[in-house]
């Protein structure tokens, strides 16, 4: 039951949109992130994906690029109540980069440039839910929103959606990452408001 | 509730609200304040706080953004004896905790001092003797917050004062932008090892971790908080 603050109408004319609970629509992008941006070079960034048994799978920048992309038009939601709609990306799915990888992993801890982690399950990463993204609005993807390219899971609440990210290290058991460890939610569903551990 | 209200510029007020059942915060977190109009319908904001350490209280220190939907409220009509929900306090990470003993290093750019004065006094409600140094960048001086309070700071707290738009006359450095040279003075040198806890715009907090990072300062050891949109 929510409390009548007296005076308080709000802003109305966003009614016709319906955003998960506690969102706001918000027209800028804002910026979230823990520490300093890292400056990776495109020649220098790589991505890592390392199964459960230790086996290893690079892709270079130039390799990335190569592999088929994607646009990718989707709704973000970040915990701290915003949320940004038709956002326009362009990457690889994730289901193009698992495909070369053999695992029976359930869980995968995203690793990023800086030391940033966060953990999800793999199913959440398969079947068009999940890319790694280098372009944003047609231009490449800013340091500051996680360039040269980020992991983008829009079905999650956005810190599930690693910036700089530098590999998948895939588990058989589940692991917390950064903010999970801080007491975020381990899953971040936002359509039911997961955005604390125990919510 | 809210139990009283503080000027602290034209266009920014601290609330002191009563929150009943709120354990108490560490500084440097945030609380999540939701407003409901008659309707029903609801907006909810994330807002620091401006001091930690005492249950059922939370004190927020808000500015009016041009044009907002919720922060203008706050800060032009809201009144005393209003009821408002609130929850939390949220964050674990940009934390200052008084049993840490190293040289911490506050980095403010505009509103973005408010968790960070929480350090400041949770420093002084702790007795800590932990080395503080701030560096508080404003437009002006009427735009500065906690204006008596910095201007009189407890003994091992620094305060440098960067005035971006209109510098005080008499002050040595002429107004502008936060540089790496003032992040160099009013701040340690990195074999000091601090933590730097920044806040405030994205486009400040980019551009003070940066000079943190070509002075030398470990990533690592710095901790950012960023507000508001950018492009």
């Amino acid at each position: 039951m929510n409390i009548i603050t007296r005076g308080f109408r709000g802003r109305r004319g966003d009614d016709d949109v319906t955003l998960p609970p506690g969102q706001y629509l918000e027209r800028g992008f804002p910026v979230l992130s823990a520490g300093p941006t890292p400056q990776v070079a495109p020649g220098a960034w790589s991505f890592t994906i390392t199964t459960e048994g230790g086996e290893k799978h690079h892709w270079s920048w130039m390799e990335l690029q190569a592999l088929p992309r994607e646009d990718i038009t989707v709704d973000i939601h970040c915990v701290t109540k915003w949320s940004k709609l038709g956002t326009r990306w362009t990457g690889v799915s994730l289901d193009v980069l698992l495909s070369f990888i053999d695992t029976g992993a359930s869980y995968a801890m995203a690793h990023s440039y800086g030391g940033y982690t966060t953990n999800l399950p793999l199913a959440d990463l398969r079947d068009g839910q999940a890319w790694v993204a280098y372009g944003y609005d047609g231009q490449p993807l800013r340091p500051e929103h996680g360039g040269p390219a980020r992991l983008l899971v829009p079905h999650l609440y956005f810190w599930k959606s690693a910036k700089w990210v530098t590999g998948l290290e895939l588990m058989t058991t589940d692991r917390q990452g950064f903010w999970e460890r801080a007491g975020y939610h381990d899953y971040g569903d936002p359509w039911r408001e997961q955005r604390y551990a125990g919510d | 509730m809210v139990l009283a209200r503080r000027t602290e510029t034209a266009t920014a007020v601290t609330l002191l609200l009563h929150v009943e059942g709120q354990p108490a915060a560490t500084a440097g977190q945030r609380v999540e304040i939701r407003l409901t109009a008659e309707d029903g319908y609801t907006a909810d904001r994330e807002y620091s706080l401006a001091r930690a350490g005492e249950p059922d209280r939370a004190e927020i220190t808000v500015q009016a953004i041009d044009g907002g939907e919720v922060s203008p409220f706050l800060v032009d009509e809201l009144e005393i004896g209003s009821e408002l929900q609130v929850r939390g306090p949220i964050g674990g990470w940009f934390v200052w905790r008084p049993d840490q003993t190293e040289p911490v290093l506050l980095v403010a750019g505009g509103s973005g001092i408010v968790p960070l004065m929480a350090m400041v006094r949770a420093r002084r409600e702790a007795g800590s003797k932990a080395p503080f140094r701030l560096v508080y960048s404003v437009r002006s001086r009427e735009e500065m917050f906690y204006r008596s309070e910095l201007r009189m700071p407890d003994p091992g707290v620094d305060v440098t004062e960067v005035y971006t738009r209109e510098a005080p006359e008499g002050s040595r450095r002429p107004a502008g932008r936060l540089t790496v040279a003032d992040v160099n003075t009013g701040g340690w040198p990195p074999d000091f090892a601090p933590t730097a806890y920044i806040c405030g715009p994205t486009g400040f907090v980019e551009s003070a971790a940066d000079m943190l990072l070509a002075l030398g300062h470990d990533a690592r050891r710095i901790r950012t908080e960023r507000f508001g949109p950018t492009s």
